[in-house]
């Protein structure tokens, strides 16, 4: 960031914590107990999702960067009744920052948007992103419409945020400043696979019986 | 069953078509980005509370919402003009066919037949070669004493073998060659 570029008032991504995508994913994973489906975006958000232990509810997005949000999106309305999350990058949502104001839109109350944000287009040769420079992705969140949009200013803010998010309604957007460390593990590549296990995961009750 | 005269041709709209054969498969959510050859239809299931209707911003993210929606159980369809589709092979190459979803999209087909935009000419001739190159069923309906038969085949066809399908709405179908 140079002088000329500015960013937003209050300068929450500038004084988050540094924190580390791995450690959070299995933070998340830790207190999803009640079959919440989780959507990967692709690249290393996938890898630690994959990392953190390979729940049936989670969906492992192979292509299509961008398209987390809205897939998850998608899942979220087929059942209002299960939480959703849906896990991106700070250079996968770049490419679709329209969907955040879809989701203020449907207001999709059952629905969570992560955001792993280390300014970097990480699993290409760490390229700097948007956000490197001014752009703050809880402030576009919000001018989109989503309301409920905060930075986890360390461990234990993304805990609580967390914890909002599976007892209040959404939607609900939740961004982490991360650092540049690889990722702990790496999917599977078969898609149908994927896609197969993650619809008998999330499966309701009365089709699988 | 609708009326057919001499000639051979339905008197039903084909809009109304469309939303009897969305009914009879249960596809109760619709995404689409506009068009004006699509906006009767567009009025009419957003008018029926049978439907979910959604309007994001790209036709991509259409497919992503598509493409959740049934993983979930909820059956869908994207609605989109030529130019659109030009905006979604990435989603289509890289997530609806290898992950096998049966992904609906209709599609009016702009830019031939009198379109006068050459924006609309030049690309309406990359989408039957993209079509190809994924070797997604497609079908141009040019007939409304067709349009049930097509409509409903391909969508039941897309559901039995996990298979996106494209249905392509021609002008001759939709009398849109007015569109100076």
């Amino acid at each position: 960031m140079t002088p000329r570029h500015q960013r937003p008032d209050a300068d929450d991504r500038g004084r988050a914590k540094m924190l580390n995508r791995a450690d959070l994913t299995r933070r998340l994973a830790k207190k999803l107990v009640s079959g919440e489906a989780v959507v990967g975006g692709i690249g290393n958000t996938n890898f630690d999702l994959w990392a953190a232990g390979q729940r049936p509810q989670n969906f492992y997005m192979l292509g299509s960067m961008g398209l987390a949000v809205p897939i998850g999106l998608g899942v979220a309305l087929a059942q209002p009744d299960r939480r959703v999350f849906a896990l991106e990058g700070d250079g996968s949502l770049l490419m679709q920052l329209g969907v955040l104001g879809t989701v203020a839109a449907v207001q999709q109350k059952n629905l969570v948007i992560i955001v792993f944000d280390n300014g970097m287009f990480q699993i290409t040769g760490s390229q700097r992103t948007l956000t490197s420079y001014a752009s703050d992705l809880v402030a576009i969140a919000r001018g989109a419409g989503l309301l409920q949009s905060f930075w986890a200013a360390d461990e234990s803010e993304f805990d609580k945020l967390i914890d909002r998010t599976l007892r209040e309604e959404g939607p609900w957007f939740v961004a982490a400043k991360i650092d540049g460390k690889p990722a702990e593990g790496t999917t599977e590549r078969n898609a149908a696979k994927i896609r197969d296990r993650f619809m008998e995961g999330i499966a309701p009750a009365a089709r699988s019986a | 069953m609708p009326q057919v005269d001499e000639a051979g041709s339905s008197s039903e709209s084909w809009s109304n078509i469309a939303v009897k054969v969305f009914k009879a498969h249960n596809i109760r959510l619709v995404t689409y980005v506009p068009d004006k050859v699509l906006a009767p239809l567009i009025s009419q299931v957003s008018s029926d509370e049978f439907f979910t209707v959604i309007c994001p911003a790209r036709e991509d993210e259409a497919v992503g919402i598509v493409t959740g929606a049934y993983m979930g159980g909820l059956r869908g369809i994207v609605l989109m003009q030529t130019s659109g589709f030009a905006t979604i092979p990435n989603a289509l190459a890289s997530l609806a066919v290898p992950c096998q979803i049966p992904l609906l999209m209709m599609i009016s087909e702009r830019g031939t037949l009198g379109d006068f935009q050459l924006g609309q000419a030049m690309v309406c001739r990359t989408m039957r070669p993209v079509l190809e190159a994924l070797g997604i069923e497609h079908y141009g309906i040019t007939h409304r004493r067709d349009a049930e038969f097509m409509m409903d085949n391909m969508i039941k066809q897309a559901y039995l073998t996990r298979a996106p399908a494209a249905m392509i709405l021609s002008p001759l179908l939709t009398h849109a060659a007015s569109v100076s």
